[in-house]
């Protein structure tokens, strides 16, 4: 008997993130295919976008919570984050100095 | 006619073949009759069946750990005759050309540089961790069997694609980093960078899947009580060191593809022309690069952290600075990868915040330094092999990182960079480092693996070989790149230079001696080994709970899981009297069933890759086919286990119990003694 509710809470879970996480890409490609937005204003659409998209796939595909029984894995997704931001954040600084001094 | 040749063999021709060089026919020559004669040699012994069953479709994670040091020294052995030849040819060719073609010189030291970090001290650290780390946190295996086998055998065919360069084709000669545009095609129209691309994606693959596989046993598969305050300091490393893989291998894996595409497709990711940028690479590079020199050494500093404690009969002083030590450093390694390229044209304060962040990596190492001296302190230090390892590392690391602190100076860095300054230097961090950490390793768990003692004495002369060797070969390389000797000279007009190289050359030399002794070492002990035998488990008087196992320890490792009350979990219950129970009616054990099904994956990459090498469209698409094929295949296969029976656990275990009790206990005079069985006298 729980087995099946539990079966059946997390078949809904899959399938919500399934439905959003098309919903978000067709919204990606939708903005930038059949809309005339351009600029700064469709790239913040963009980045909107794939920030929901990490955060449901998190939610429904990884079952990242804040409950307590998952700080650990909120503990590895933190650790990710900082990893990530220096390798991301720190490739941007050295290439765009070097950019600058090439006179690009 | 061209057509079909074309289609069946790609570029592959006459050709290929090493008939350049004399030095490549006779390395060829050498690697098909030992190949050979390996094949010849198990099938006259009629050992194809046994190999294929108990070692070559193992999941077992003591077996693929054996298999991935044994692969660590046959490549290491490669690595050193090129080592040995490089060094020949620059004391040699001073004002005159040498032995070897200057081509061939730059395929040596490409070669070299790859084997030693992919091929060698990768599987070598990827081996122990294997064999140790389920074995100290008290798990009966890895979280992802089938998947640990898949890494091994992605790393076999990378190492594979290496050693068939030898005969078919040439390498490389673009260093073992692989710079662009030099890689890329307008100057490397061959196969050479092909070779080094797929080798390196197939090792990057197959590190990064084991990344997640030990990260994932070291969280989920801890025995009751093994808290992470609890770990021993191995298994900490191993934790950040698969977390080190799993961030630090995708970027060199995207890098290697890219450039990929820039030599198969016409990209221009990282060409001159067309909006190209090589800087992106030399970032993505050592984005990987460096927090892989990370990969490299934690491992050892675990195992030197095993080995001061258990040889000096005392708990590890400072285990807690120890622990935020390696923590600290596995943060750090992501902040300083831009001191491998100061020079690139980056503004001197990009520079100067790198430089800093590199100098900080210095506290945290200095407080392991202190550590394991400390450890040491007042104990009963036994000076065996394993410690004689330890104790030159303790030396010479030090010197080689002052000398990163000054490479870690940016305006130093400048006068010093791409000279032989900075190949003595990290020549000096990997072999006292990383490779005499790892040779510690395999000489204080041989006996677990194996049942049985290394010799003591050819074991010593490797040990002394190696470190004066290393002090002979690097020291005077210090002293030329500071007098300005470029590293890579296949050709050198400079006299003066002479002295210092033929010293270097003399420590190559005995470089090479070390790893013959090592060789003789294993020799020698195979045909003592039964004067040397310890099938009780506990030969060092261990302090952990890999020691609380018969050796070799059963597939399953522990009929009943360990429970853990102390850092030092197995001294624990041996001092309460608690080690070496009967037991009962230990539960029954589900352990995974043989499969081939890696291996066949292996094969089929390495079939892929070298259908791309050799643009072999049939063979590229293939491999990759099968490969898939054989997931697809494997995941219908419901019966991947087997269970091992209660009466068969008590009945082995209870065996073990009852010899152990049975035996003689010895004292640590005696532990070199053939009486020394594997059962430790309690105290000292």
């Amino acid at each position: 008997m729980n087995d099946v509710a539990a079966y059946r809470r997390t078949l809904r879970l899959y399938t919500l993130g399934l439905v959003l996480a098309v919903l978000l890409t067709a919204v990606s490609f939708a903005v930038v295919g059949l809309t005339a937005l351009n600029g700064p204003g469709l790239w913040w659409v963009l980045y909107g976008c794939g920030a929901l998209q990490v955060m449901v796939h998190f939610r429904c595909f990884l079952h990242i919570s804040l409950a307590r029984s998952h700080r650990h894995d909120l503990w590895l997704l933190l650790f990710s984050g900082l990893i990530i931001a220096l390798m991301v954040g720190g490739t941007f600084w050295v290439l765009l100095s070097q950019m600058a001094r090439m006179g690009g | 006619m061209s057509d079909l040749h074309g289609w069946l063999l790609g570029r592959l021709s006459w050709d290929a073949l090493p008939f350049y060089s004399a030095i490549a026919t006779v390395a060829a020559g050498v690697l098909v009759a030992g190949v050979l004669a390996a094949v010849l040699f198990i099938a006259a012994t009629r050992r194809w069946g046994y190999l294929w069953r108990e070692w070559l479709t193992s999941l077992d994670h003591k077996r693929i750990g054996v298999m991935y040091v044994v692969l660590a020294l046959v490549m290491l052995v490669r690595g050193v005759i090129e080592g040995v030849l490089l060094r020949t040819q620059q004391a040699v060719a001073i004002n005159n050309p040498g032995f070897l073609p200057p081509e061939h010189f730059s395929q040596l030291f490409t070669t070299h540089g790859t084997i030693m970090i992919f091929f060698m001290a990768m599987p070598f650290l990827t081996g122990l961790i294997n064999i140790v780390v389920p074995l100290q946190i008290g798990a009966r295996d890895v979280r992802f069997a089938l998947l640990n086998a898949i890494s091994l055998w992605l790393t076999v065919a990378g190492a594979g694609l290496v050693m068939i360069s030898l005969v078919l084709g040439r390498f490389s000669t673009g260093g073992w980093s692989g710079y662009p545009p030099y890689t890329e095609p307008p100057y490397q129209t061959g196969v050479g960078p092909d070779y080094w691309i797929w080798a390196l994606t197939l090792s990057s693959i197959g590190a990064t899947l084991t990344g997640i596989n030990f990260a994932t046993t070291l969280y989920k598969e801890r025995a009751p009580g093994m808290a992470f305050m609890r770990l021993p300091l191995f298994a900490w490393t191993a934790l950040c060191t698969s977390i080190l893989m799993i961030f630090a291998m995708p970027p060199l894996t995207v890098a290697t593809l890219l450039l990929a595409l820039d030599r198969y497709l016409g990209f221009h990711f990282f060409s001159n022309t067309d909006g190209g940028n090589l800087m992106n690479y030399i970032n993505l590079f050592w984005l990987f690069g460096h927090p892989e020199v990370y990969i490299l050494v934690l491992p050892s500093f675990g195992i030197f952290s095993e080995v001061f404690p258990t040889f000096s009969a005392k708990r590890l002083y400072g285990y807690t600075s120890l622990v935020l030590a390696t923590l600290a450093i596995t943060v750090l390694s992501f902040t300083v990868w831009l001191h491998h390229f100061f020079t690139m044209g980056q503004s001197a304060g990009v520079n100067a915040a790198f430089g800093i962040a590199t100098m900080l990596i210095a506290i945290p190492t200095g407080v392991k330094i202190y550590d394991w001296m400390l450890t040491m302190f007042r104990g009963r230090v036994r000076l065996t092999v394993p410690l004689i390892y330890a104790s030159l590392f303790l030396m010479l690391f030090v010197v080689g990182g002052l000398t990163g602190m000054t490479l870690a100076t940016p305006p130093v860095d400048f006068q010093l960079h791409n000279t032989t300054y900075l190949v003595a230097h990290f020549h000096n961090m990997l072999i006292p480092g990383t490779l005499f950490g790892l040779l510690a390793g395999y000489t204080y768990w041989f006996p677990k693996v194996f049942g049985f003692r290394l010799n003591e004495h050819w074991g010593r002369v490797a040990a002394v070989c190696f470190g004066l060797g290393f002090l002979l070969a690097f020291m005077p390389l210090y002293l030329l790149g500071a007098a300005g000797m470029p590293r890579r000279l296949s050709v050198i007009h400079q006299s003066a230079f002479a002295p210092a190289l033929w010293v270097a050359e003399a420590g190559a030399v005995l470089l090479f001696a070390a790893v013959a002794s090592l060789v003789v070492q294993l020799i020698v002990s195979i045909r003592q080994r039964d004067h040397t035998r310890a099938p009780l488990g506990d030969p060092w008087n261990g302090r952990t709970l890999e020691w609380a196992s018969p050796s070799p320890p059963p597939a399953y490792n522990f009929a009943v899981l360990p429970a853990v009350h102390d850092r030092d979990a197995f001294m624990w219950l041996k001092e309460q009297g608690q080690a070496y129970r009967a037991v009962v009616q230990p539960a029954p054990i589900n352990m995974p069933r043989n499969t081939p099904v890696a291996l066949f994956i292996g094969a089929a990459s390495f079939v892929a890759a070298f259908g791309l090498v050799w643009h072999i469209g049939w063979a590229a698409l293939g491999g990759v086919l099968a490969a898939v094929a054989c997931v697809v295949v494997r995941s219908f296969n419901r019966h991947t286990h087997q269970t091992v029976s209660s009466a068969e656990l008590a009945a082995e275990h209870n065996r073990w119990v009852a010899a152990v009790q049975a035996a003689e206990a010895v004292n640590r005079d005696l532990e070199l003694d053939p009486r020394n069985r594997g059962r430790a006298e309690p105290t000292l």
